[in-house]
């Protein structure tokens, strides 16, 4: 034990701190602590000058304060006045405050940043140290362009003392990670990355963190630390457990630095030097080896750090995916921590196990562990474990053990931890769909899922099951009979209702033969539940009933009945008192061939990406789902394999429906019955109140329209675009709403939708002024070769447009094959007498049509290759109009339509999407890769976008597109 | 590293260090919903948990929890050595350190965390060279030097030694005594 110092000048702090932890109540407390705020007010404003020890003190005690969760207002003052002191603990407290307590006024800062620049350049190491510590502790913009220069200097000075160099490493990536624009690197690179062979293991230690960070955003410029990482590494796992002194913890030698040159090396390929590789999986080996020798100390500190290095080589040899041996090896001693009795342990294999699962080489090694991980999932007493577990059995699930699989996790959601029951569900829904081999057993599934776990049942899923049912008719009469046998139940879970009405109403003939399920039986059993559910609910079911009266015309009179009864047909919902009115209407009125056209069965539903995964995925991030996405060859079974991205099921069933209310009748079939069309008013107001800021921002321009529209001139026919026209299209390459154009008179407002190769687009046409356009007519056209390359339809609008007012087009487009000009739209009316006549480009582009696709990395680097002839790649290198801003970037990129892939290129600086474009004719496989140089200076930094289809014109069209967007 | 938390078994915050910039609110959030999270876990349940986008690695020593925020791709059990570092650090430094030591001498838990770790990495992990560099310091201090100690009495709850005796010399009982102070 240290001296216990006597007489340390912060006695008063102690007291205050001892008086504090004696108040009673939370109100002592704040009295005490304003009592003390007021007296250190007036010691500070007082007359008579602190000493520097006063001042010490109560800085602070202001500091406890604030870390006690108050608000302090004052004192910043006095701590800068400190960190000009030449006592150390003085400047060291002043240090400590301003780095707790940062306030953005700028006076301050300059004074802060003057005290930091003397002690910078005192060459007293100790007061260096302090100053860098509060750079790296406040890591503020500021601070970055105040210092950013001066710190690298510092770090590879020859001079520098060691413990400076570590704290200028460490505080220079700190800087790095906030503004990476102002850290360059550029001269210091190479100086940099030596540090990895510093004698002293604490300056390695401390740089190579700033490696890594560095390696990882430009590996290109680094790759020279690979060798010199694995020299290193080399040189620290063959050591003995002494020789590194008092860098060994616990008999291991320098834990943090090997997981950290470990680490390293994953933001790189293996090494393309024989000698290097062969030297690192020599090293790889040690420290599997070593797993298996006996532990030097009982310490669980010893085994902590031990495995520690193991898991980060690990993590490695994953990340290589190239060496069978290593990686079988690695399985195997996953294995045996499954079955540690450290929780930690378990936790762990359990977790790495699962990126195992999915490199080829160790899947079936993986696979001979799942006793012991359904052992986990039944057994582990801490929930975050099981879920661990959950997530393996997932990703080692294929064909041969998917039954098991699916099993397992559903008797395990019977008593499953409320907190990831929905994600449960939705696995074991993948699964099931994703394995199935008779439909029957995807069917039992789902209803059982819906049965143990209905409330996590999420709309996705159910809408999943109907889908497989409509598309699949070998299981319509199976799915019809379970559903039937499961709302037996005396208390059913409403979404098994919903399923339930649905199926009966498609395919209840098929199980109408038996008595025990006749047309009639069927109708009392589906309305025996009608009245304990929602509104969207009874919803469908009425849209089931109408379906028995055509299928089951004996159900007809009983129907009508409940259709006419006051509760149905004055209810107050008014979506449920429409249908009522409607269907009866309709039944009665419409002879039975209208009616079995008009509610024929559903049509299949358009082959799709499973919607459960693309939620998942949502829930998960990008990563966790990689497993699934790894062999789209097996997926593409129930879905014919397409590939396309996972639009919500919602989508389908929902955008052809009018109202919200889950439907049986899409808006085609509907028509008939006078549902309500797409409310226009309500588009409006999403148009213009998404619109008002940016249509406020948008230009006025007057000029343009008025001169290439004289009044006076008497030609009818459509003015040439406008100049800006191409401008304006580009605006809505990535996105699909908002104002294309304004000028005095007349804004346009565009809100559109596209979905496979068809689009539907709502044009708003704002009149501004207060007197009416007459003659008001617009027209599209195809000019040239786009003719045969879309379908534009659009209705006529009404000639008149009020003052004030705004009316709406619809037009609907089809794409037949790729294109490259947009359509054209003529705007003509007069306003008081004159002929106004305006031509704009329609901003459909081919992009809209693309389908994102989601794949892993392997995946795409296979489709990238096989895209390899030159017409087949287009390629831009162009200067940055705008900030680079990472996630505008990625925003822009997903509006573009494609997916997003992330973790597939090797540099994360750079994005790759994936997506293809549907047309009428062909689908066109579409990939992208962006890279920008952000660490060029602001005005020059530039990107290379390279796009690869299998279509020439495609890839041509889609970079010249996206180039503008940057 | 995002941010380390130490607090006692009543929640009470006794160090708070960020390494990502937060609004005050941010900080005062995050800390509320973790501290509740870690309280209501038993004691031998997993060290490591999912929260939000990170990995919490946290461990109790005696009356003080300690609680790191990594990220995704950072090595838990490198983490929670990371912990017993500087608990072995501070335990250096105060001898034997218990809760009050940090309560009453909070400003040099800050300073010998910033020697230790710098903007979420470790700067240096040598015990010898740490320990020297707040010695170093301190006998810069005039003429004082070490903690504040013996100002403050030992309340029954929070003045156990985090490191038990067990983690002093195994020797003697052979097994880590990390949870059995309380």
């Amino acid at each position: 034990m240290p001296a216990v110092s006597k007489g340390d000048g912060m006695r008063g702090l102690a007291v205050f701190i001892s008086d504090i932890r004696n108040c009673k109540s939370k109100e002592a407390e704040i009295k005490r602590i304003n009592k003390e705020l007021a007296n250190i007010r007036s010691k500070f404003k007082g007359d008579k000058a602190l000493d520097g020890y006063s001042k010490k003190k109560y800085v602070c005690k202001l500091l406890f304060i604030f870390l006690l969760g108050h608000d302090i207002d004052f004192g910043h003052m006095e701590a800068v006045n400190l960190l000009s002191s030449n006592k150390y603990t003085e400047k060291q407290i002043g240090y400590l405050f301003i780095s707790v307590l940062v306030n953005s006024n700028s006076e301050l800062i300059r004074l802060i940043n003057n005290a930091i620049k003397n002690d910078l350049s005192s060459r007293n190491p100790t007061f260096m140290c302090l100053a860098l510590h509060c750079i790296a502790n406040v890591g503020s913009r500021e601070m970055a362009e105040a210092f950013a220069g001066e710190i690298p200097r510092i770090l590879v000075a020859g001079d520098t003392m060691d413990s400076v160099k570590q704290s200028a490493a460490l505080c220079l990536l700190r800087l790095y990670k906030a503004s990476p624009d102002l850290v360059l690197m550029g001269e210091w690179t190479s100086r940099v990355v030596h540090l990895l062979n510093d004698q002293h293991m604490g300056v390695v230690t401390a740089a190579i963190s700033l490696i890594t960070c560095l390696s990882s955003k430009n590996p290109d410029e680094f790759k020279t630390c690979v060798s010199l990482a694995v020299s290193r590494l080399s040189r620290i796992v063959s050591s003995a457990s002494t020789d590194l002194q008092d860098y060994t913890y616990y008999f291991v030698p320098a834990p943090w630095l090997s997981c950290k040159l470990l680490r390293l090396l994953q933001c790189y390929p293996p090494p393309e030097d024989g000698a290097v590789k062969g030297r690192l999986v020599e090293c790889l080996e040690t420290i599997l080896n070593k797993a298996q020798e006996p532990p030097k100390s009982k310490k669980v500190q010893h085994s902590n750090a031990k495995n520690a290095i193991l898991f980060e080589a690990i993590s490695l040899i994953i990340h290589y995916d190239s060496e069978p041996n290593l990686l079988v090896r690695a399985c195997n001693q996953l294995g045996q921590f499954l079955q540690h009795r450290e929780t930690n342990l378990r936790y762990l294999a359990l977790e790495s196990m699962c990126t195992l699962a999915s490199s080829e080489f160790s899947h079936e090694a993986v696979k001979t562990h799942i006793e012991t991980v359904i052992n986990a999932l039944k057994t582990e007493r801490d929930v975050s474990v099981r879920q661990r577990a959950a997530d393996l059995l997932y990703a080692m699930c294929d064909r041969s053990n998917a039954k098991q699989i699916v099993a397992e996790m559903l008797s395990y959601l019977e008593t499953a931890d409320y907190s990831i029951r929905e994600e449960m569900v939705l696995k074991v829904a993948i699964l099931a769909e994703k394995y199935a081999v008779d439909y029957s057993w995807y069917v039992d599934t789902i209803l059982n899922l819906i049965r143990i776990a209905g409330d996590y049942v999420s709309e996705e899923v159910w809408y999943r099951v109907i889908q497989i049912v409509i598309n699949r008719d070998d299981v319509q009469g199976y799915a019809a009979k379970t559903v039937f046998e499961a709302l037996q139940a005396p208390a059913c879970h409403e979404n098994m209702v919903k399923v339930g009405g649905y199926i009966l109403g498609e395919f209840g003939n098929l199980i109408a033969g038996d008595p025990r399920s006749s047309p009639l039986v069927q109708f009392n059993l589906l309305h025996s539940k009608f009245h304990l559910c929602s509104v969207p609910t009874r919803a469908l079911l009425l849209s089931a009933y109408i379906k028995f009266i055509n299928l089951f015309p004996e159900t007809k009179a009983t129907i009508q009945e409940v259709l006419r009864s006051d509760s149905q047909i004055r209810n107050s919902d008014v979506e449920l008192q429409q249908r009522a009115v409607e269907y009866l209407k309709l039944s009665s009125i419409a002879s039975t061939d209208v009616l079995a056209t008009v509610l024929e069965e559903m049509p299949p539903f358009p082959e799709r990406e499973s919607s459960i995964l693309a939620k998942l995925k949502k829930k998960k991030g990008p990563g966790a789902v990689s497993v699934e996405l790894e062999d789209g060859k097996e997926r593409g079974e129930l879905n014919g394999g397409a590939d396309r991205g996972g639009e919500a099921a919602i989508a389908a069933s929902n955008a052809s429906t009018p109202s919200p209310s889950s439907d049986l009748l899409g808006l085609r079939s509907a028509a008939p019955v006078g549902g309500p069309a797409p409310s226009a008013g309500s588009l409006l107001v999403d148009v213009f109140s998404e619109a008002g800021p940016a249509a406020s921002s948008t230009r006025v321009n007057d000029d343009g329209f008025l001169s290439s529209a004289p009044p006076s001139a008497a030609s009818e026919d459509p003015a040439p675009p406008l100049p800006e026209s191409d401008e304006l299209l580009n605006k809505f390459v990535c996105k699909n709403n908002g104002v294309l154009f304004e000028n005095q008179l007349l804004q346009i407002g565009i809100k559109s939708e596209y979905r496979q190769n068809l689009g539907r687009m709502y044009l708003f046409y704002g009149n501004k002024t207060s007197v009416q356009f007459v003659s008001f007519t617009t027209t599209v056209s195809c000019p040239g070769e786009l003719q045969s390359q879309l379908n534009v339809q659009t209705k006529p609008v009404e000639p008149l447009v009020e003052g004030g007012a705004q009316v709406q087009q619809v037009i609907n487009i089809e794409c037949l094959t790729d294109f490259v000009d947009a359509p054209l739209l003529n705007i003509k009316f007069r306003y008081g007498g004159a002929l106004q006549n305006i031509t704009l480009k329609l901003p459909v582009t081919i992009n809209k049509f693309f389908q994102p696709t989601e794949m892993a990395a392997a995946d795409f680097f296979q489709r990238w290759k096989q895209l390899s002839q030159p017409q087949q790649e287009a390629q831009k290198i162009f200067k940055a109009s705008h900030g680079m801003d990472t996630e505008v970037l990625k925003a822009k990129l997903l509006g573009l339509g494609t997916a997003l892939l992330e973790n597939v290129d090797p540099n994360p600086e750079n994005y790759v999407c994936a997506g293809v474009i549907q047309t009428k004719i062909q689908q066109v496989g579409c990939l992208l890769r962006l890279e920008p140089n952000a660490q060029a200076q602001p005005g020059e930094q530039m990107y290379r976008l390279t796009l690869r289809s299998s279509k020439d014109t495609v890839s041509q069209r889609v970079c010249d597109l996206l180039a503008e967007q940057f | 590293m995002q941010f380390m938390l130490l607090f006692s078994r009543q929640g009470k915050l006794r160090l708070q260090k960020w390494y990502v910039p937060l609004s005050d609110k941010e900080r005062k959030k995050i800390s509320r919903d973790l501290v509740q999270t870690i309280l209501a876990r038993k004691p031998k349940m997993c060290s490591f948990l999912e929260w939000r986008d990170l990995k919490i690695v946290y461990k109790r020593y005696a009356s003080l929890y300690f609680c790191c925020a990594v990220e995704d791709q950072d090595n838990e059990l490198i983490t929670l050595e990371i912990i017993h570092r500087y608990v072995e650090l501070l335990d250096k430094y105060f001898g034997s350190v218990c809760e009050l030591d940090i309560i009453f001498n909070f400003e040099k838990a800050y300073f010998i965390l910033d020697e230790f770790l710098l903007g979420g990495e470790a700067q240096e992990t040598s015990k010898k060279n740490v320990l020297k560099a707040i010695e170093q310091a301190d006998l810069l201090q005039e003429c004082h030097r070490g903690p504040v100690q013996g100002q403050y009495t030992h309340v029954q709850w929070s003045d156990s030694p985090l490191l038990g005796w067990g983690q002093r010399s195994a020797s003697c009982l052979g097994h880590a005594l990390d949870f059995t102070h309380t």
